[in-house]
């Protein structure tokens, strides 16, 4: 054998070899404690079929940097395998015409009968698969502190007049009723929690996904606002600024009797040692328990160029959604699997209220994308929503009819 | 001798600044004209060139939020200007009266423009936060009625903004001025005193004039600090409370950045800039012309 045909050989041999086994390259923002044992979960997963990993991780500003660096390497034409997007987002980032379409994938994993309608659609573009998701978020909590509530007197609320009542006799045995981090992400989750309770799932529907105009300016959107504002009389006045994760350490001591906040802030009472149902419970928020605003994070799948790497990439899909991976992520995350039907045993009870709600709220339509958590309309348009919800909170002079007139008029922000 | 055109003496100078000047020309000029154009277009989160005219500042101009953030720039720069200039200038001159111990309370003066704007906001945001911070600290000693919640409140949270810049800055101003000081020569200050002028009369009228070429300077330096303030608001307050205490940098940013609004985005980085130009063309073109 010739040094020539030799050399050939070898070539033929490493090319095959390479169209079985790609490169995946994950841009994503999990490098704290337990997110980044979930990402070292998937990039296991990945290795076992012999793809080689290679980690993006951007981390700080809750994704806006990992976005910045995204952007850069679209644009000069090196777009990573996967990224972590969600929400609308997903749509955006489709219509640029940089995300592949991997319904192949989904049809063989059976996706549409593993997602609920709601959740499906939201990674779809024009009907195909162009993203994986990874876990549900309930927004849409009540945390409780059960030493707070015992000590007033008060019991746990199930909609908004109850609500009041708890807070005015926390209020009396000294006690701060509502933990709130002034910020305006936190002001418009607390937004979309009363807005769910009074309103209802088909007014939240129709007032902050569809956008309706009549429903944004009618009475019930006012009754709303006026909510709202009250919940503010029972927050302290150290608020503003504050971090979401040293609100809940109040409601942890014990400082504060509640706080509206998705369930990542469960992981905050497990790691101070707490135990849900004993010293604190997990509730929905008020006039909620019918219904589910979720937040589910998702990879968005990118238009590659080499024939091996679109095969890992669709290896990468298939194994965010399979059982394994939807179980180790979200008991890491303090999330629930997005994958219907699973195994729950391993979870904890607010996991399994959260799963039970989610399935049933699927099933009656009450499953709601979270506005506040970009689930629901394009970022511009949760961004300008998000500054007149926050500016009705903070200005004290603004009147209820002036914030509606903002909020409707933010809602046709394109 | 006289050097010939191609003597290297010629060219030299110019190669030597030739790839600082094409590098400047691309990444700073080249990159404001394309801002420009973006500016233009629908471009949404990524740049594309759909020219649609003026539509982004006719946006721009609808937005609450953005008129808020220039109103904001309008108050935070000139007192954070002003404040920085006076304090640092007053500064100066107290330390310039030979006082004791002059090299320690120099350093201590300066001491806060080593620390970046990220500390200095983040300490600030402590040191005024009601439950805290001074607030606190006032009523643990007793003085129950003691007040002070700028920072939480709509309309006074920009001018905590101020106090921790100008904190953060006197002290580099002090250091320029006090220079300065150091090069006038003494026999002025002696024939002035000789013809019976008194101490304040002298800095007035004769020493702070001599000083001109050091303010010029200096107020270039804090002037560009203010306009680029990004660091020390998202610190401090991150815009809060609500988007109060927002700046045209944080909403470019805003929007530019996480709300896929680039176009946006863009304009408003042209509206800063056009701004800014309006301020320092003038002042720089009448500088530079009474120097001939």
């Amino acid at each position: 054998m010739t040094l020539i045909q030799r050399a050939a050989l070898t070539a033929i041999a490493t090319t095959t070899l390479a169209v079985k086994a790609g490169e995946v390259e994950v841009l994503h923002w999990w490098t704290s404690g337990g997110e980044a044992k979930a990402a070292a979960a998937l990039k296991a997963t990945l290795q076992a079929k012999g793809h080689t990993w290679k980690d993006f991780a951007v981390a700080g500003g809750g994704g806006d940097n990992a976005m910045t660096v995204l952007k850069s390497r679209v644009v000069s034409g090196n777009a990573p395998a996967a990224a972590q997007i969600k929400g609308p987002s997903l749509q955006e980032w489709a219509a640029e015409g940089v995300l592949a379409n991997i319904d192949d994938v989904a049809k063989a994993e059976k996706w549409d009968s593993l997602l609920p309608p709601a959740v499906a659609n939201v990674m779809k573009y024009k009907g195909n698969y162009i993203a994986a998701p990874v876990n549900v978020h309930r927004v849409n909590w009540l945390w409780v502190s059960n030493d707070a509530f015992k000590k007033a007197g008060a019991k746990v609320p199930t909609n908004w007049d109850e609500f009041f009542v708890a807070a005015e006799a926390l209020k009396k045995a000294g006690i701060i009723p509502v933990a709130h981090g002034g910020q305006n992400w936190q002001d418009f989750t607390v937004f979309e929690s009363v807005a769910l309770g009074v309103g209802g799932a088909d007014f939240y529907k129709k007032a902050l996904v569809q956008l309706d105009p009549a429903t944004l300016n009618g009475a019930t959107m006012t009754k709303v606002l006026d909510t709202f504002k009250k919940v503010k009389t029972y927050t302290d006045k150290n608020a503003p600024g504050r971090d979401w994760n040293l609100a809940t350490a109040m409601v942890i001591k014990g400082e504060a009797g509640m706080q509206m906040m998705g369930d990542w802030a469960k992981g905050e009472f497990v790691a101070a040692g707490k135990t849900p149902g004993k010293d604190f419970s997990c509730v929905a928020a008020p006039g909620t328990a019918k219904a589910f605003t979720f937040n589910v994070d998702s990879f968005a799948m990118f238009r590659l160029k080499n024939e091996a790497n679109i095969n890992a990439q669709k290896d990468l899909a298939a194994a965010i959604m399979s059982t394994d991976f939807q179980e180790v992520f979200n008991l890491n995350k303090g999330s629930i699997p997005v994958r219907l039907n699973m195994n729950l045993a391993k979870f904890d009870d607010c996991a399994k209220l959260s799963s039970k709600d989610f399935v049933e709220t699927a099933k009656s339509g009450s499953l709601v994308p979270s506005i506040a958590h970009q689930m629901a309309v394009p970022s511009a348009t949760t961004g300008a929503i998000q500054d007149a919800v926050s500016q009705f909170w903070n200005d004290d002079k603004m009147s209820t009819k002036d914030a509606q007139a903002k909020i409707a008029a933010a809602a046709r922000t394109k | 001798m006289p050097s010939s055109p191609r003597s290297p003496v010629n060219w030299l100078p110019r190669l030597v600044v030739a790839p600082s000047f094409i590098v400047s020309l691309l990444f700073i000029y080249g990159l404001m004209a394309w801002n420009g154009y973006l500016s233009l277009s629908a471009s949404r989160i990524l740049p594309n060139y759909e020219f649609i005219g003026l539509q982004q500042y006719l946006t721009l101009l609808e937005s609450d939020r953005f008129r808020v953030a220039m109103t904001n720039m309008g108050i935070f720069g000139v007192l954070f200007v002003g404040g920085a200039m006076a304090i640092g200038i007053l500064l100066a001159i107290l330390l310039d009266q030979k006082v004791r111990g002059e090299g320690v309370l120099r350093t201590i003066y300066l001491y806060p423009m080593a620390v970046s704007m990220i500390v200095t906001g983040t300490a600030w945001k402590w040191i005024l936060n009601p439950g805290l911070g001074l607030e606190h600290l006032m009523h643990q000693w007793g003085f129950e009625r003691f007040q002070f919640d700028w920072l939480i409140q709509q309309d006074m949270a920009i001018y905590c903004v101020v106090i921790a810049g100008v904190w953060q800055s006197a002290g580099f101003v002090m250091a320029l001025f006090l220079a300065g000081l150091r090069g006038i020569d003494d026999s002025i200050i002696k024939a002035a005193q000789v013809d019976g002028a008194g101490l304040p009369r002298i800095y007035w009228r004769i020493i702070l004039p001599s000083l001109r070429p050091v303010f010029f300077s200096t107020l270039m330096v804090v002037a560009h600090l203010a306009i680029k303030s990004f660091d020390l608001v998202m610190a401090l307050t991150a815009g809060g409370p609500g988007y109060a205490t927002d700046l045209p940098a944080t909403f470019m940013y805003a929007t530019a950045f996480t709300r896929g609004q680039i176009g946006l985005g863009a304009a408003s980085a042209t509206v800063m800039l056009a701004t800014v130009a309006a301020i320092v063309v003038p002042y720089l073109y009448s500088e530079l012309r009474s120097k001939r």
